[in-house]
């Protein structure tokens, strides 16, 4: 793929995923991690992984953060515009998130796979939605079910839990 | 019918309280006078939880004119057009209306002729009245239009009619006290028979649609539920009345006019829910043609006007009277008193879209805003008449 | 002219093609078809003054909107405000992009972008759509828009569970998610509402039928309740929220809403010809391959077919009252949900019985490929 794509796809995530954490409005913060997701998705997509690209466009971008949306438009919107700054969490998060840096380029600068170049990707004629699905429901059968039933298992906890909260 | 007798004061309502812990703040929305299906400058106040109604409530008089109280500084014969502008689509039954309780005032007999004139135009208007509401109803309920231009492409055929006999369509001031304005001709009377032996196929395709429409029903059908008591409590009348299963019409109890001579059913309702208020006005449409088909039948040639009335210079006696008939929308009365003068010194009408909208908010209470508007549609208002 | 360059020239033409001449200018005629075909059924003239038999209304109409004044309230979230009319346009026109208008002209393919994942492509940019309208009524910061915008909200999210249930049965069969497949398996073995067609003698490939007509109707019935469409119009509800979401937009912000309710619209008739009414095929007309002439017939019928459908797009709206909300939300979970995943069980029966007629992609997974120790994954099928 052309390289400038990469990094024009790359600079639009970082510069969304900054602002998701920079921006005061929660709806504004909402809808740049929807452009973040829309960039991650380009990605994928530039990998031939095309499957890949629309799941995360789809779920993501299309089913997740409309329920965010939906959310945060029921909140009353205001009361984090005002909230002002709490330096102490402030200070207390910008050090673990450098350290957690510091600590990361550390560990990748040391490993030999870092050094090595990528081999080149399958050919793009792979049909890649036939593969995610014969290896999830072959091969991942069991673990894909159980799965199934953990989050069925959940809705019906946060059901229940809320109808009981109602009553 | 006097079981319960209920005021609505009485009536127990759960207390709304503007906040509740888990479901949030009540959404304060006014919808109208702007709104497009208020029917007019009626205006509600309506709180909303989710969508739900907890609260509604109505604003009125953006169209208040001071009816009444013009109706007391004009003669008797200068309130008689303006009765035409309380309810604008019913323009024939107010005049009868107040023509009555004029008549009743200084005692003014009726020529025959004039008498069945009277009942036929009422029933016209009721025809158009009932069909209108069908349509709108409809298009509140938002089926784009389509119903209420086959309503209104039948309620022309009728103010047509209107229009060759008083020379309006919907401001019509025909009557007087002691008779009607104009004659009608046997021309006039061939084409009236006409339109109204081909109304049946109308009502044949919009019953089809009421009966058979899966949305229809499941839109109207329990929305809206009124008990007989409180009906009756608040004074309901009209087929928003008999829809909750009393029978009560002033056809039949007063037998004003000549209407104790027609031979008609009073159609009445069991659920008082939306869905009856549709079906009374389909009935009620069907008993109205055969009544207009006897009166075709029955109408006699002679004098349409009483010559003993003087209706430039009247002066009726000194006395009161409550003359009242059963106009389409319900008890339409105008009560008169009068001090000899050529002004009626009390003039006061008695509504009945202002009365039946009393009680909006026991209906709408607990369903959705998109049943608020059905509602407000099958209750028939015309806010000529509600702020007068 | 080399190989590069002849395709990037060809799907610029293809693209300024069918959004400029094609899609944009039926998306102004389908407004002025939806007011004729409405006068029709309501027994009115329609729009006859510009032009003959008001031909020229869309012209009109578009001078009318780009010149009135675009106001913008006092008390909206200006950057929002600005952002969701073109964010009701945008999804709705990209979608056209993986839909094959035609076979082939002169040995162009007539897709814009053959990708392999299609109608997954087609779901989630519709899924972005939802953003104009929730957008809108937010940002708009007035209640009836607001309503509108979490009504929207809930019914498209609902609905889309349906839309994508129901399209399962379709690839349960073919296969293939690629659109141009999917064609290429109607022409071969008749359309996806009579997949008999083919073969005539099989009882199996006669039950199909009942699945696969399940299958469209809950599948157009979703596209409905997608588009906005009435009985399914609750976001704008004019008797109910006046305008639902757009209330407070107006001039050519309005027309963008207006206008992507009409290409979201268009775009869904093209996904139901493309899934379920053989794309561009009809029988007895050849592709592209056998004369120009052929492939301009074909585009022809692709589009012929989205006609017939946009009419019943209005017929529908100027027939049905409209739902409830409740009774919406009652209808999306309760009864197409359901009926979408029997219907899939129900295919997978026949097909369990029926041999699918795929074998040349084969269905044979290769058992080796699936351990991925060193992160590779290679082709499962050899």
């Amino acid at each position: 793929m052309p390289s400038f794509l990469f990094w024009l796809f790359a600079g639009v995530m970082l510069i969304f995923g900054a602002l998701v954490i920079i921006n005061r409005n929660p709806i504004a913060s909402a809808l740049s991690l929807v452009v973040c997701f829309l960039g991650l998705a380009a990605l994928f997509m530039s990998l031939d992984a095309f499957f890949i690209g629309i799941i995360q466009v789809l779920v993501y971008a299309g089913a997740v953060m409309v329920l965010f949306l939906f959310i945060i438009m029921l909140l009353d919107l205001r009361a984090e515009e005002r909230r002002t700054m709490n330096w102490v969490a402030f200070t207390g998060g910008f050090v673990v998130a450098v350290s957690l840096l510091v600590q990361i380029l550390a560990v990748i600068s040391r490993t030999q796979m870092a050094k090595q170049t990528f081999p080149p990707l399958a050919s793009p004629q792979t049909d890649d939605v036939r593969n995610v699905g014969l290896l999830l429901f072959g091969h991942y059968n069991l673990p894909f079910q159980v799965i199934g039933v953990l989050i069925l298992v959940a809705t019906v906890g946060v059901i229940v839990l809320s109808k009981r909260q109602l009553r | 019918m006097s079981a319960i007798v209920e005021t609505i004061e009485a009536m127990e309502r759960p207390p709304v309280t503007m906040t509740s812990r888990l479901e949030g703040e009540l959404l304060e929305v006014s919808m109208g006078p702007q709104h497009p299906s208020t029917h007019g400058v009626f205006r509600m106040n309506v709180a909303l939880d989710g969508e739900i109604v907890r609260k509604l409530k109505p604003v009125f008089g953006y169209l208040h004119r001071n009816h009444e109280k013009i109706g007391e500084n004009t003669s008797y014969l200068g309130s008689m057009p303006y009765t035409d502008r309380l309810d604008y689509f019913c323009s024939m039954t107010n005049n009868w209306a107040y023509a009555l309780s004029v008549e009743k005032l200084a005692g003014i007999e009726v020529p025959e002729r004039a008498e069945y004139l009277r009942v036929v135009l009422a029933e016209l208007t009721r025809l158009q009245n009932h069909a209108s509401l069908l349509g709108f109803l409809l298009s509140d309920m938002g089926a784009w239009g389509t119903p209420l231009m086959y309503a209104f492409r039948e309620r022309e055929k009728i103010l047509d009619l209107f229009e060759s006999l008083s020379g309006s369509r919907m401001m019509c001031d025909y009557m007087r006290f002691g008779g009607c304005r104009v004659d009608a001709s046997a021309e006039w009377l061939a084409r009236a028979k006409e339109i109204v032996d081909r109304f049946p196929n109308f009502l044949d395709e919009f019953e089809k649609l009421i009966v058979e429409n899966e949305i229809l029903i499941a839109r109207t059908q329990n929305v809206g539920k009124l008990s007989p008591q409180l009906a009756i409590s608040a004074g309901i009348t009209g087929p928003m009345l008999r829809a909750c299963g009393v029978n009560y019409d002033i056809r039949k109890v007063d037998g004003y006019g000549y209407y104790p001579r027609f031979q008609f059913r009073i159609p009445l309702g069991e659920h008082g829910d939306t869905y009856d208020r549709l079906m009374m006005r389909a009935l009620e449409m069907r008993e109205s043609i055969s009544i207009l088909n006897q009166a075709f039948e029955q109408i006699p040639a002679g004098p349409i006007m009483n010559p003993k009335v003087k209706v430039r210079a009247f002066r009726p006696p000194v006395g009161e009277a409550y003359g009242r008939i059963e106009a389409p929308k319900g008890e339409l009365g105008f009560y008169l008193i009068s001090d000899g003068s050529p002004n009626p010194y009390r003039y006061r009408v008695r509504p009945p879209s202002f009365i039946n909208l009393t009680i909006l908010e026991d209906l709408c209470l607990g369903h959705t805003v998109a049943d608020v508007m059905v509602i407000l549609g099958s209750v028939d208002i015309v806010m000529g008449e509600v702020d007068r | 002219m080399n190989p590069t360059t002849f395709f990037i020239f060809t799907t610029l033409l293809k693209i300024v093609g069918i959004v400029f001449v094609v899609i944009l200018p039926m998306v102004s005629y389908a407004v002025y078809a939806e007011r004729k075909v409405s006068a029709l059924i309501q027994d009115r003239l329609g729009p006859n003054r510009v032009g003959p038999a008001g031909l020229f209304q869309p012209i009109a109409d578009a001078m009318k909107f780009l010149l009135k004044e675009d106001f913008t309230p006092a008390h909206v979230n200006k950057f929002y405000y600005w952002l969701a009319p073109c964010l009701a346009m945008v999804p709705a026109i990209t979608t056209i992009a993986v839909v094959p208008f035609g076979s082939t002209l002169f040995g162009v393919p007539m897709v814009i972008a053959d990708i392999n994942v299609g109608v997954l492509f087609v779901f989630a940019i519709a899924s972005l759509g939802v953003y104009g309208i929730v957008i809108g009524g937010w940002a708009s910061n007035s209640k009836y828009p607001f309503l509108g915008g979490v009504r929207s909200t809930s019914q498209m999210i609902s609905y889309e569970l349906s839309l994508g249930l129901a399209v399962i049965p379709i690839f349960l069969l073919i296969g293939n998610l690629r659109l141009t497949e999917v064609v290429q398996y109607q022409i071969d073995h008749g359309w996806m509402i009579v997949p008999f067609a083919g073969d005539w003698r099989n009882p199996l490939a006669w039950l199909l039928a009942i699945p696969m007509w399940i299958s469209f109707a809950v599948f157009a019935i979703a596209v409905f309740a997608e588009t906005n469409r009435l009985p399914f119009d609750l976001p704008e509800a004019e008797t109910e929220l006046v305008g639902g979401y757009h209330t407070e937009y107006s001039s050519m912000k309005f027309a963008l809403f207006f206008l992507g309710e009409y290409a979201a619209m268009i775009t869904g008739s093209a996904i139901i010809v493309t899934l379920f009414l053989g794309g561009w095929h009809f029988p007895g007309i050849p592709d592209g391959s056998h004369g120009w002439i052929f492939g301009l017939i074909n585009i022809f019928v692709f589009f012929a077919k989205i006609v017939v459908l946009l009419f019943i797009f209005i017929w529908v709206r100027f027939t049905l009252p409209r739902f409830r909300y409740d009774q919406l939300m009652r209808l999306g979970w309760v009864f197409f949900f359901e009926i979408a995943l029997v219907n899939i069980f129900c295919v997978a029966a026949i097909l369990a019985f029926h041999a699918p007629p795929f074998p040349k992609h084969g269905l044979q997974a290769d058992e080796s490929d699936h351990g991925i120790p060193g992160g590779k994954m290679g082709p499962a099928v050899a």
